[in-house]
């Protein structure tokens, strides 16, 4: 089991509680204890120039906090917001400063725990998404529940805005 | 413990910056006995509480250059420069001890006190005449120590001892104040003592016995008739009560001379006509708040405020008469609050201009050029976060001015100004800022030298034709020195850039002038708080920007017409002159169409104005500046964001950074043309 440990990029605990939700019709997942709270949606102001994938901040509980869309990572269409849509606000590290951050999602589902026996890595091949942006996919009743790899995936978006700033500034 | 030692090296950094002050001072004013005073009191307390505190290194060296400071304090020796100089020295060792105190100092302190002891002697010939001596007086010196005296540190016994070593001394112990056993508190000190001393020292060495505890204690001194001084009259006292009170005590502690006494009904400390009253209250005006706590608080005020404008809206929206008038109440409540927190966090530049005393002290002495330093306005208050931040580049400027702008004495003379270079610095409040300068009246930047330079690092083509604004303006780049030697103090080419960005993190600006013989001055620009800002609230498509108010010189109408007139060059013509301007809408990038009525918002940083055309202005907005996250960190358009009263969120413009970008796009316009 442990060899599968390290290519599925699953380490710790053999169980995991997770948040459970829907983008595109893809099932995601996350893990519960970085998730702050789920939200209505809130008015949106966009940022120019900050690109798509954390194009715009809201006002969460008085702190003004980026609001980023996994759809533009896992290049997915952007549809319209709907009524079961929500906002999940995660904590990350940044250059090792917690940060909050507003997850886009189509529909919340449920919490519930993923078997690290069901988990497994990203195939290299035949998939349209990134393999580095994906931790693992769990298989749960026959259908693939997508644990998104988020801090490389924040610290890529981080990487790349600053390097493209410095490079506009100079 | 841990707290109180935390404590006393708090006190103890205090006090090591008065004493500087205090020694800074008497540099000027080598006469000023006050300030004698002032320090001895100071290397005193220093001692004491160093002692008492575990920081034993400290109190034995404090308690050599007291002894050494003691001579001038008693007027045997003058307070020459080199001697004042010493003791700086000394005070900045003391400093090492109490922050390190088990490192291993012996050998520099006691270099510092060799140095401090010739100083002494060598000021020994300058010494002011002796003050003659009085005959022996005999004092009634009567006293009391707070019930918490012991639990404070005081010893009793050790103070009289003292009194004893300045001349015959008779105790008697006052023991009224003793209650009943069964309500003595064991830890609490209820005695009081009467002292008849016959000494050839004045009242003040009688004083200084108690200049330890003088704040909270009761004491009197009065000379009295000799004779009628009657040693054996207070004696008579004692007996009568001694036996009493010897069966009253508990098990006896070496410090029996002074013993427990009960809550006594009247407080010792309800005495305001003794000295240490008035002292007493004073400290008990201001507390002490760690930082955190005052940055939470802001942070809670801020979103009350937030919270209060959108009741306002609902109410104003509503018909509700009495909801109306509660939320009118809560926005003047709030506003109240918001500006008490603001000015909590006031502090008063003078704690940043008293430093660079010291350093413009120490710079004379290294440069060997006579600076004198003078200050202005310090008490313009700014938010303490930005005094924190401004030190070290005033640090800088300061050293420059010193190093690079004052000449040397010789050259002044040649020049035919005083030998004695002066440096000058100032604060004013103007606005929503505060303007520092530092001024020098030395020989003034090198232009020829700049140019040379600037060309030399491909800065400028040689030969360009460049304002002088823009030369001086050189000085700011990265890795730039004109000092033709690097000296221990500057030219590193280090600095000036660094000073700059610190300036430009804080929003604030940094401007440079000079004149060839006469002087530099660089003037800092730097907004009250970083916490808070009046801003302008503006629409452009469907996004709403606050531009800083400081920084909104006017308001102007674009006509359709003279947007399209100007699509081509997007300049406008202000008074006779050309004014750059961005659209934002397109900048934004926003894909709606322009209103019918643009405005046009002038900003300006210093010299440089540009307009920024906006769909519409909303109006005034009284915003608290939240932090990008780093995720938007890079992002030089905006300097941050801020919660408004609806509850949606509005960036706050750069003006900085958009003038820039309008300069640029001139500069562009003027090769394309």
């Amino acid at each position: 089991m442990s060899e599968t440990a390290e290519a599925t990029g699953w380490t710790g605990a053999e169980q995991m509680e997770v948040l459970t939700f829907e983008l595109n019709g893809e099932l995601f997942a996350l893990e519960a204890v970085a998730v702050q709270e789920i939200m209505d949606l809130a008015p949106e102001t966009v940022v120019p120039g900050a690109g798509a994938f954390a194009g715009a901040v809201i006002n969460f509980r008085g702190k003004v906090i980026p609001l980023s869309d996994l759809r533009v990572a896992f290049a997915m269409e952007r549809g319209e917001p709907t009524i079961d849509s929500r906002i999940v606000v995660i904590e990350i590290d940044l250059d090792g400063e917690p940060t909050l951050v507003g997850l886009r999602t189509d529909k919340v589902h449920e919490v519930t725990t993923l078997a690290r026996a069901d988990a497994e890595a990203p195939p290299s091949v035949g998939m349209r998404w990134r393999p580095e942006f994906i931790q693992c996919l769990v298989k749960r009743d026959g259908e693939f529940i997508v644990v998104p790899a988020l801090q490389t995936l924040f610290n890529q978006q981080h990487d790349a805005r600053q390097s493209t700033a410095s490079a506009t500034r100079h | 413990m841990n707290e109180a030692i935390a404590i006393f090296q708090v006190e103890a950094r205090e006090n090591l910056e008065l004493i500087e002050q205090g020694l800074l001072d008497l540099l000027d004013r080598p006469e000023d006995r006050d300030l004698v005073d002032a320090v001895f009191r100071g290397l005193h307390t220093l001692k004491g509480s160093g002692a008492m505190f575990g920081f034993d290194a400290l109190a034995g060296f404090t308690h050599h250059c007291e002894t050494a400071f003691d001579r001038v304090r008693k007027g045997e020796v003058a307070a020459t420069t080199d001697l004042v100089s010493a003791v700086l020295a000394a005070r900045d060792h003391m400093r090492q001890l109490l922050e390190d105190p088990s490192g291993d100092h012996g050998a520099a302190g006691d270099a510092l006190l060799a140095d401090l002891e010739r100083a002494v002697r060598e000021a020994d010939g300058a010494a002011a005449p002796e003050t003659p001596k009085a005959g022996a007086t005999t004092w009634r010196v009567k006293f009391e120590l707070p019930a918490d005296a012991f639990r404070n540190g005081a010893n009793p016994l050790a103070l009289l001892n003292e009194l004893r070593d300045l001349g015959e001394a008779c105790v008697v112990v006052d023991t009224s104040r003793v209650p009943p056993l069964s309500r003595m508190e064991p830890t609490d000190l209820h005695l009081g003592w009467t002292v008849t001393l016959t000494t050839e020292h004045g009242r003040s060495a009688i004083e200084d016995v108690f200049i330890f505890v003088m704040d909270e204690m009761t004491l009197s001194i009065e000379a009295v008739d000799a004779e009628a001084a009657a040693p054996q009259e207070a004696l008579q006292a004692a007996p009568q009560d001694a036996p009493v009170q010897a069966a009253a005590e508990p098990a006896q502690a070496p410090v029996s001379a002074a013993k427990p006494a009960a809550v006594a009904p009247a407080a010792p400390a309800a005495e305001p006509a003794e000295a240490g009253g008035a002292k007493a209250a004073k400290a008990a005006e201001s507390v002490r708040v760690p930082a955190d706590r005052l940055d939470e608080l802001m942070d809670r005020v801020g979103e009350l405020v937030i919270a209060q404008s959108r009741l306002s809206q609902i109410a104003a929206g509503g018909t509700d008469v009495a909801l109306r008038a509660v939320s009118e109440e809560i926005e003047r409540l709030s506003g109240e609050l918001r500006d008490t927190m603001m000015v909590l966090r006031m502090v008063p530049v003078s704690t940043l201009f008293g430093r660079f005393r010291r350093l413009v002290h120490d710079l004379a002495r290294e440069t060997g050029k006579a600076i004198e330093l003078s200050t202005d306005g310090e008490s313009t208050e700014i938010d303490k976060t930005v005094i924190e931040r401004l030190a070290d580049p005033l640090v800088h400027l300061i050293r420059n001015a010193a190093d690079h702008g004052l000449e040397t004495a010789e050259d002044r003379a040649a020049a035919g100004k005083p030998a004695t270079g002066r440096i000058r610095l100032s604060a004013h409040q103007s606005g929503g800022e505060v303007v520092i300068t530092i001024r020098d009246d030395g020989r003034g930047i090198d232009r020829d030298r700049v140019r040379a330079k600037a060309e030399s690092q491909g800065l400028i083509e040689p030969g360009a034709a460049i304002s002088d604004h823009d030369l001086l303006q050189m000085i700011f780049h990265p890795g730039f020195s004109t000092a033709a030697a690097v000296t221990n103090l500057s030219g590193r080419g280090v600095g000036m850039d660094v000073v700059k960005r610190t300036i430009e993190g804080l929003r604030g600006s940094i401007d440079i002038a000079s004149r060839p013989g006469e002087g530099s001055e660089v003037s800092l620009r730097i907004p009250l708080t970083l916490a808070i800002i009046d801003g302008l609230l503006v629409r452009v498509g469907h996004g709403r920007y606050v531009i800083p108010l400081d920084a909104v010189e006017e308001c102007l109408e674009l006509s359709l017409d003279e947007d399209l007139r100007s699509r081509g060059r997007s300049f406008i013509s202000l008074r006779n002159s050309l004014v750059p301007f961005l659209r934002l809408r397109e900048m934004f990038d926003t894909g709606t169409p322009p209103e019918l009525h643009q405005k046009v918002v002038v900003v300006s940083t210093g010299a440089e104005r540009i307009g920024l055309v906006v769909d519409q202005i909303i109006g005034d907005h009284q915003t608290v500046i939240k932090s990008m996250s780093k995720l938007h960190s890079g992002l030089p358009t905006f300097s941050g964001a801020t919660i408004l009263g609806d509850g949606g969120v509005a960036l706050i413009l750069d003006v900085g950074h958009l003038v820039a970008k309008g300069q640029q796009q001139e500069a562009q316009m003027r090769e394309a043309v």
